[in-house]
């Protein structure tokens, strides 16, 4: 191969630098007194007052009703992460087993109408969506949180691309064995596809965990208040003191990102696998 | 389709049946209901509504403050995609090249894609900050009255810097799968042909990457409309004067905090038939992409 020159390395590391540096500073920021941040300006190195904040955003209760704490919303956080992902996973794994795997009459009719949820995201259908999650009495639920935002047929997509690869011979065999529809699903088919359900489960959560818009407009009840839009509200507070708390808004930014980040980090291999391969 | 398949008469209804109710009631019942209001002309509390045929769209068509949106979100879209895409393809290109240490550069350069929108720009309010911001003294520092408070240009670089940010990563991620799945044999004939790595890229990979290329494109344009709700929502919320304003965040605007369900439907409509136009365009690319 050619030669690698080291502006390659140079360029590497300026892009590494621009993605990581706003990040470090947030972090070392949060561990300073509001204090230093308003005389001083943001910090490039850490401060000594890392726990205090900390303990503050996490444990101590604010809001209008001084019930919302970082650890609530980050537990409302896992909920809509964890839900959106295991749901969609759920409903998606056995849709597509019925469309791949069966003939059957209105099959490609019910096919079209699920696919035709891939044109259209949520932003822009966010009015009339409300409207139905208040009529049928779902605002400030885990329910109204969830749903809708698993109404589309992303996962589906995938899984029907994934069991259309899977050889027409694997079935043969197990009918030839014995097995059912039933079975062959649980035995053969999901053991078959394990990491593509990693993988997709790991996009879901952090695209459940991530969710803005929505949650602001369906959850005016703070304690469904997720840490992400938690931020709305820090943000709000921070024009009301004389003080300003920002030392406490970036730690809660700070909060908000590491879950998901953590998640793709750890999981970089299946996550990176499942992204490239299931957008063809 | 399988050569083979399960008869059953009542088991396939049993399995798609969760994912038909969901889709009715959260995607195809909403979506006619912005279709039918985007048509009626609704009083603000909601009472009673007349349809007015195609009035709403009238309206939003000739308001000048949705043409300014418009071309907020051409220009926003068109920049965040470009800029994005460049740093992104440039840094693959490099990780590609290396051998020793590509491991650690593409777990750095990947995870921003785990960060939400709205916490970039939670950070990017603190960073463009006018009494804490390092960014803000930057640019002050060069003789720049910063100012994105009451200037649209400043505001609008704050999110488009934001945004681009946010985005390098997954643009990162699609060009290196699409760089690493070009045969060895291809870059090695290259390698021989060609000697200037210069004209190399411009005359070998970038035609062959030019597939993946368009479909980044595609996500780019789409994450520029509907994404960075939450960057524009926590940054400047459309200020100065609905300067930074995408078509998306003025859906929620008009119809959420101004309560005009008409107009709002009629907004919902058009990004409608937008979205499917950039839909449709894709798959014929697409299809074309198979003769490859």
């Amino acid at each position: 191969m050619h030669r690698i020159k080291p502006t390659d390395h140079l360029i590497l590391i300026l892009g590494v630098l621009f993605l990581l540096l706003p990040i470090w500073v947030v972090f070392a920021s949060s561990t300073h007194r509001p204090e230093t941040l308003l005389s001083e300006g943001l910090q490039f190195w850490f401060g000594d007052y890392f726990w205090e904040t900390y303990s503050a955003v996490l444990f101590d209760n604010t809001g209008f009703t001084q019930t919302v704490n970082a650890v609530l919303m980050l537990k409302n956080s896992l909920i809509l992460g964890l839900g959106f992902s295991v749901g969609k996973i759920l409903i998606s794994t056995i849709a597509a087993y019925a469309i791949v795997y069966f003939r059957f009459p209105a099959g490609s009719f019910f096919f079209w109408i699920i696919f035709s949820s891939l044109l259209l995201p949520l932003e822009v259908r966010i009015i009339p969506s409300y409207e139905v999650v208040s009529k049928l009495g779902m605002l400030n639920s885990y329910t109204g949180l969830i749903l809708p935002l698993i109404a589309s047929a992303t996962a589906t997509f995938f899984f029907r691309q994934f069991y259309k690869s899977v050889p027409d011979e694997i079935l043969e065999a197990a009918r030839i064995d014995g097995a059912g529809p039933f079975r062959f699903f649980v035995d053969i088919l999901l053991p078959l596809s394990k990491t593509m359900i990693a993988a997709i489960f790991i996009i879901m959560f952090v695209v459940g965990w991530n969710q803005y818009l929505w949650p602001i407009l369906m959850t005016t009840d703070e304690s469904y208040f997720t840490v992400v839009m938690g931020i709305k509200q820090i943000l709000n507070d921070l024009e009301g003191n004389r003080i300003p708390q920002y030392n406490k808004a970036l730690a809660l930014s700070f909060l908000a990102m590491l879950p998901p980040v953590m998640v793709v980090l750890i999981f970089q291999r299946w996550f990176v696998k499942g992204l490239v391969e299931s957008e063809k | 389709m399988k050569r083979q398949q399960f008869d059953s008469l009542t088991l396939p209804y049993l399995l798609i049946a969760p994912q038909l109710a969901i889709i009715f009631i959260f995607f195809v019942w909403p979506a006619a209901q912005a279709v039918y209001q985007s048509f009626m002309l609704e009083d603000p509390f909601g009472l009673s509504s007349q349809f007015v045929g195609f009035e709403n769209f009238t309206e939003v068509v000739s308001n000048e403050h949705y043409a300014r949106s418009a071309l907020f979100t051409a220009i926003f879209s068109g920049l965040v995609a470009f800029l994005s895409m460049a740093f992104a393809l440039l840094l693959a290109v490099k990780a590609d090249g290396i051998l020793h240490g590509q491991a650690a550069y593409k777990i750095m350069l990947t995870w921003v894609y785990a960060v939400a929108p709205a916490v970039a720009g939670m950070m990017g309010v603190f960073l463009f900050d006018r009494s804490i911001g390092p960014l803000n003294h930057l640019f002050n520092a060069t003789g720049w009255p910063f100012n994105p408070q009451l200037d649209v240009f400043d505001a609008s670089v704050t999110v488009i810097l934001v945004s681009v940010w946010k985005q390098i990563s997954v643009n990162f991620i699609y060009f290196l799968a699409g760089l690493q799945s070009i045969p060895r044999a291809v870059r090695e004939a290259a390698l021989i042909d060609c000697r200037n790595g210069f004209r190399r890229f411009w005359t070998v990979t970038l035609p062959l990457l030019a597939p993946t290329g368009f479909f980044v494109l595609v996500i780019n344009i789409t994450y520029a409309f509907f994404e960075t709700f939450g960057v524009i929502d926590t940054m400047t919320r459309g200020a100065p004067g609905g300067g930074t304003a995408t078509l998306v965040y003025k859906v929620y605007q008009d119809g959420f905090l101004g309560a005009d369900i008409g107009g709002s439907s009629a907004q919902s409509v058009i990004l409608m038939i937008l979205v499917l136009g950039l839909t449709v365009v894709q798959f014929r690319v697409l299809e074309k992409r198979i003769h490859y």
